[in-house]
């Protein structure tokens, strides 16, 4: 048998923002920001506290592309694809990154749970294109060369 | 706290004889492209060397203004906008701009710049040989007018001290105490202020729709939702005077009757979003948000909602839907915003530009106001300049600025010297203009004659190398992606229109697929729910008009004329460069390459992959592409 969900962090979430069905987003994207995803556990629950229907939940939560229900990477890795990263060559970024951790468009998240890549519309630092976050960290002026050492690097510090 | 209005302006002067006091002061933009570059690590490292040398460091203003005489000020600032050039270093009072700053140069900078009052040649901006010391000499500077951006980079973007200290927060008392509510409504009505967020809808009409509702319960909503790929002007805003867009909100709240206001922010801004808490905070703590601000009976407070990844919340009722907790799905209108908006009640939206061109308003009054710029579409824009532009970055001209002063004046003309072929404007629900658009003026109704709009400020410069049915396809693609799949002519449509696009990039496009295009693309216009649907054939429609014969040369000559589309390309052996040696054979992946030694050698057209594993191979530079 599974061992029950502990709701302890979820209802100190829940509490700090108020058990308002005008704060679903927040909450879930704090609870997002404790776990990396959405538990399937935590639906129902919120239904309960916040007394709106789990459809509408998760209706939500499928509806906004931050929100994932599948179990992130340690470090989620966001390839900038807007306009200017774009014009000034993103697409082999990405694929560089694809190729050296075995992912695709559709398996965006490596099974040691350590990378998810993904990518982004425009992360506003246009300037600097083309660019990628690694958990919100701005890489400016990246090469698919600068890439693969950020990731040699990252697999390095664990 | 602050309790009446004599405290402010008592606090005021004190923080302006602060900031006045510190002659020298170390100005490190502290925007997202410089941040990327090290500029906190550069931050850290001044002080830590002020520390070593004796020199005394102020990192934040007092109330004594005596307090910090002969002191150093070390800030953080907000987004220069020369965000290529970064990490950016302002140095006063001389006005000197260090660029591309590393830590290693700090030490020189403290000890020849600081110590001695030297200016560190090679950290200044050098073009053709011409050295500009001043920020203000550069021309990238030098032709813009800055007036919403005017203190990013000027004042610590963390420090509602250093607001008050240049006259922040006057404009707002000024609406308190010396304006009414249907004072403000005018002054903004008749200062011709439109919206910044792309449609141009005159504020002041809004404001006076919202404030003529009887509902008890109004709200005020700024839309920092700048999905638009290509553009950063509200971020950049966001970041660095967040206190000016505040206080525009507050003005808006004063106007209309409202006690609440709603923030929302793209959550890729999470610097714009932490400091705009931070500025909240701080206003709260000074008695500016709150109940009762400054003793004059008026209650308002202002929220954060952070965005989830969702373009179409740049739309009202579907941002507005987003802040209540629902999915950001657009509605039919009417009932307008104004009327019936966030929670079902009255609403003011506008975006971060235009509530922070509110408080210059307000305090230089309509007709200052309606002097800059054409007359219906007066002030100054902010623009994202980026793309093959020799300076990319955030730029503020006056409206009515023409297309060719922008690219060739404040950006500097095209990277490399590289032909000029297109601008696009406006983003995924914008146009594109060409070589013959260049004297056009960037204004609200000079743009709409044409087809395009001004949208949100993304200008992305487009050289020879840029193929436009690609450019097609790629916002396409965006807009498919983004569609919220309410309603049938978006959700299906662009997906049409997108499989028609990457069959025509890929060199699969058919007799007949331009006209399909345009019948899809009308019929999303007229039929779409919302306004991004509406727009979104924008990008096709006005690259079909200008280079048609670049989608048939796609089409029926199997071709990319800017040789961009990889699928299209067309790799050769020139026979009288090519040796015969073989190599190019040996790596093709596919055997397309075959020929006898020493004589020359050919490429299979029909196995060819266009890998261009070939083209760098050879020693010759025999292969080519087109």
């Amino acid at each position: 048998m599974q061992t029950p969900f502990d709701f302890t962090v979820v209802d100190s979430i829940i509490d700090g923002h108020g058990a308002e069905p005008s704060a679903v987003i927040a909450i879930l994207q704090a609870i997002q920001e404790h776990y990396h995803y959405l538990p399937r556990e935590v639906f129902s629950h919120l239904s309960k506290r916040l007394n709106v229907p789990c459809a509408s939940i998760y209706s939500v939560a499928t509806f906004y592309e931050n929100f994932s229900l599948e179990p992130k990477g340690k470090y989620v890795i966001k390839c900038c694809d807007g306009t200017a990263c774009h014009v000034r060559g993103s697409t082999p970024i990405l694929e560089r990154l694809r190729n050296e951790l075995g992912l695709s468009e559709q398996k965006v998240t490596t099974d040691d749970l350590l990378f998810t890549v993904e990518t982004v519309s425009c992360l506003g630092a246009c300037g600097l294109a083309p660019v990628i976050t690694v958990n919100e960290k701005v890489h400016p002026a990246m090469t698919p060369d600068k890439a693969s050492e950020l990731i040699k690097q990252l697999k390095e510090e664990n | 706290m602050l309790t009446c209005r004599e405290d402010i302006i008592k606090e005021r002067k004190a923080y302006a004889e602060s900031f006045a006091s510190q002659k020298r002061k170390i100005l490190v933009c502290a925007g997202t492209g410089c941040i990327a570059g090290g500029s906190f690590d550069i931050h850290a490292e001044l002080k830590r060397l002020m520390a070593e040398n004796g020199l005394p460091c102020t990192v934040e203003l007092s109330d004594d203004p005596h307090e910090h005489e002969e002191s150093i000020g070390l800030k953080k600032s907000g987004c220069h906008g020369f965000c290529e050039m970064g990490p950016l270093v302002r140095i006063e009072p001389e006005g000197w701009l260090y660029t591309k700053v590393k830590v290693g140069d700090c030490k020189e900078i403290i000890e020849r710049t600081i110590m001695k009052g030297e200016h560190i040649e090679r950290l200044a901006y050098q073009k053709g040989g011409v050295v500009r010391k001043k920020q203000d000499d550069i021309p990238f500077y030098k032709k813009q007018t800055r007036l919403v951006l005017k203190h990013c980079g000027h004042i610590d973007a963390t420090s509602i001290k250093e607001y008050i200290a240049v006259g922040g927060y006057t404009a707002f008392e000024k609406a308190l105490f010396d304006m009414s509510p249907e004072g403000i409504v005018k002054t903004i009505s008749d200062s011709n202020l439109r919206g910044r967020g792309g449609g141009g809808f005159p504020t002041g009409k809004k404001w006076s729709q919202v404030a003529r509702q009887k509902s008890p319960v109004k709200y005020i909503v700024c839309n920092g939702d700048e999905g638009d790929p290509g553009a950063f002007m509200d971020r950049s805003i966001m970041e660095g005077d967040p206190h000016r867009m505040l206080e525009g909100m507050m003005i808006a709240g004063r106007a209309c009757g409202a006690k609440e206001g709603y923030i929302y922010v793209r959550a890729e801004y999470p610097m714009a979003v932490e400091r705009l808490r931070n500025a909240i905070a701080q206003a709260e703590e000074m008695g500016l948000l709150g109940d009762n601000i400054l003793g004059s009976g008026f209650d308002f407070r202002i929220h954060i909602n952070k965005g989830a990844g969702a373009f179409v919340c740049g739309e009202g009722s579907a941002l507005t839907a987003s802040i209540e907790g629902k999915r950001g799905f657009p509605r039919v209108k009417p009932p307008r915003t104004v009327e019936h908006g966030l929670f079902n009640e009255p609403t003011v939206l506008n975006n971060v530009e235009t509530f922070a061109n509110v408080p210059l308003i307000i305090m230089n009054g309509a007709d200052w106001y309606k002097s800059i710029g054409p007359e219906n579409s007066p002030g100054t824009k902010a623009f994202a300049l980026t793309g093959n532009i020799e300076n990319t970055g955030l730029i503020e001209v006056p409206m009515g600025t023409t297309l060719e002063e922008v690219i060739y004046g404040v950006g500097g003309g095209m990277r490399g010297g590289a032909e000029f072929k297109a601008v696009q404007i406006g983003g995924p629900s914008g146009a594109c203009l060409t070589k013959d658009h260049l004297n056009i003026p960037l204004d609200f109704d000079s743009l709409k004659k044409i087809g395009a709009m001004v949208g949100s400020g993304g200008l992305v410069v487009m050289d020879s190398k840029t193929c436009m049915v690609e450019v097609a396809r790629f916002f396409m693609s965006f807009t498919q992606n983004e569609s919220c799949g309410k309603c049938v002519p978006c959700r299906e449509g662009t997906k049409r229109m997108l499989e028609v696009l990457e069959r025509i990039v890929a060199g699969n496009g058919e007799d007949g697929d331009i006209e399909l295009l345009e019948d899809l693309a009308d019929t999303i216009s007229a039929a779409a729910l919302c306004g991004l649907g509406k727009t979104a054939p924008n990008p096709v429609m006005s690259t079909i008009q200008y280079f048609r014969n670049e989608y048939e040369a796609h089409i029926y000559d199997k071709r990319c004329p800017a040789g961009a589309c990889s699928k299209l390309k067309r790799i050769y052996i020139d026979p009288e460069l090519c040796k015969g040696c073989s190599r190019c054979a040996k790596g093709c992946p596919v055997g397309a390459i075959s020929g006898q030694v020493k004589t020359p050698f050919v490429i299979d057209e029909k196995k060819c992959i266009k890998c261009g594993a070939c083209v760098s191979t050879c020693a010759f530079h025999a292969i080519k592409e087109d």
